[in-house]
């Protein structure tokens, strides 16, 4: 192809006779073939190859792994101790529930005991108090029967003399006499009957 | 190919295809050959990949912090992935492999990224770098396997389910396909990510169509820089999956040589 130009132009060998003689760079600087199989570079890049696997390989098992395992183990072991922290605290925190569970029934219970005995209590008061105050309404009605009676004795007592002294009076007034003792039985008769 | 047509395309002052370029070996510092202990660009990127490793893992981690920062987070993620990986792919037994295998992912996995900045070498594209890289998983599974089980470990090719018959034919087939394993894993890696980075710069290349022809160019050229986009998101979810191919592929190769009874 063009290879018979550049000879022609360049005037130097083909680069298919400078790859047989060994050569892989042409004369301006390209590559001749394939670079990789070039057999002048291959001890160079083996030499380096192996300086540079035995550098990372050292660093590596040297300071990189040990170093990253550590932090890994060290981080796996702070999660577990953490978890561990967690499930105390939660443990913890279940206990605490409970005993403000307890203490809560325990106060509920005790109110209501409180709360059952205040009603006794009250209710004892009031009936006594009820009791009290009836007595003492009862005996405030009895008084107020007698007084009642009194009056009520006292008016009849008043109405008969009222009734004798003007039954005296009119048979004053008729102009005959009588004995003030017949008037008053005769009154008295009358007032029964 | 396309470094054929390159000579030709600069002197006629086309659209210049230099899609291979990238993955030249180049000295970092003058001119010359490339000797073994030379430090050329693959050099320069593969000490970014170490860095960046050791940015995530040791700077990242070192906070120690029980509530990870961002950081961390990625760090702690990347361990705890491979971890599991292993242990659930290879057994808890191959958990002494761990760093082992942790640094094969993390080469590759921060080489494949790194690679992926504009203007960067990706040294998994090379056979070389990922063939090394299969080869010391081959090679450590198989004395691993050797070791744990002595001539136990050969059971492995030889299948007790199967019908009698069977078993040499089955078992010659599981030794080709034993050895065949570096070379599909490296490839598998190196191709990926070499085929990624050419099609980008090909796309690349495209690009410039407007300075040559505005009427093409109009069409061409962001069409081109949408793919380029496109390929470049495709590149990302590789690189990773890439790198997460080769890890398992790996651990299983390990469990295998842990477990070699079928």
């Amino acid at each position: 192809m063009a290879t018979q130009t550049v000879d022609a132009t360049a005037g130097h060998v083909s680069p298919i006779a400078l790859e047989e003689s060994g050569r892989c760079i042409d004369s301006h600087g390209g590559a001749i073939g394939l670079p990789q199989l070039c057999p002048e570079w291959m001890a160079n890049q083996i030499f380096w190859l192996i300086v540079a696997l035995v550098v990372i390989f050292y660093v590596l098992s040297r300071i990189a792994l040990p170093r990253i395992a550590a932090i890994l183990a060290e981080r796996q072991g702070t999660i577990t101790n953490d978890l561990a922290a967690a499930e105390d605290l939660k443990v913890k925190a279940r206990k605490a529930e409970a005993a403000y569970d307890k203490a809560l029934a325990d106060a509920r219970r005790d109110a209501q005991a409180i709360v059952a005995q205040t009603k006794l209590d009250i209710k004892a008061d009031l009936d006594e108090a009820m009791a009290h105050a009836d007595a003492e309404i009862a005996a405030k009605a009895a008084e107020g029967e007698k007084a009642i009676g009194e009056i009520r004795a006292g008016a009849l007592d008043a109405v008969k003399d009222v009734a004798k002294d003007a039954a005296r009076e009119i048979v004053a007034a008729m102009g005959s006499h009588a004995e003030p003792a017949t008037v008053d039985a005769a009154v008295a008769s009358q007032m029964k009957g | 190919m396309a470094t054929d047509v390159n000579g030709a395309a600069e002197q006629s002052g086309g659209l210049v295809f230099h899609p291979m370029d990238q993955f030249i070996i180049k000295p970092l510092f003058g001119e010359g050959g490339v000797g073994i202990f030379t430090v050329t660009n693959i050099t320069f990127w593969m000490a970014i990949t170490v860095l960046a490793t050791i940015a995530l893992l040791v700077l990242g981690s070192s906070r120690r912090s029980t509530i990870p920062g961002r950081v961390q987070s990625i760090a702690e993620l990347a361990y705890g992935f491979i971890r599991k990986m292993v242990e659930d792919v290879a057994g808890r037994d191959a958990l002494p492999y761990f760093p082992y295998i942790m640094t094969i992912f993390m080469f590759v996995v921060m080489a494949n990224f790194v690679g992926l900045l504009p203007g960067a070498f990706t040294s998994t594209s090379h056979i070389g770098v990922t063939a090394v890289l299969a080869l010391l998983v081959f090679f450590s599974v198989t004395i691993i396997g050797f070791v744990k089980h002595g001539a136990g470990f050969l059971g492995l090719f030889w299948i007790n389910a199967a019908p009698l018959p069977l078993r040499p034919i089955l078992a010659l087939i599981e030794v080709i396909s034993y050895f065949v394993r570096p070379v599909s894993h490296s490839i598998r890696l190196a191709g990926n990510m070499m085929a990624g980075h050419a099609v980008m710069k090909v796309f690349a290349a495209f690009a410039p169509m407007i300075i040559l022809s505005t009427g093409l160019g109009l069409i061409v050229t962001p069409l081109s820089i949408l793919a380029i986009a496109a390929i470049y998101a495709l590149e990302i979810l590789v690189a990773f999956i890439q790198a997460y191919v080769f890890t398992i592929l790996t651990c299983v190769y390990l469990k295998d040589a842990l477990h070699p009874a079928h």
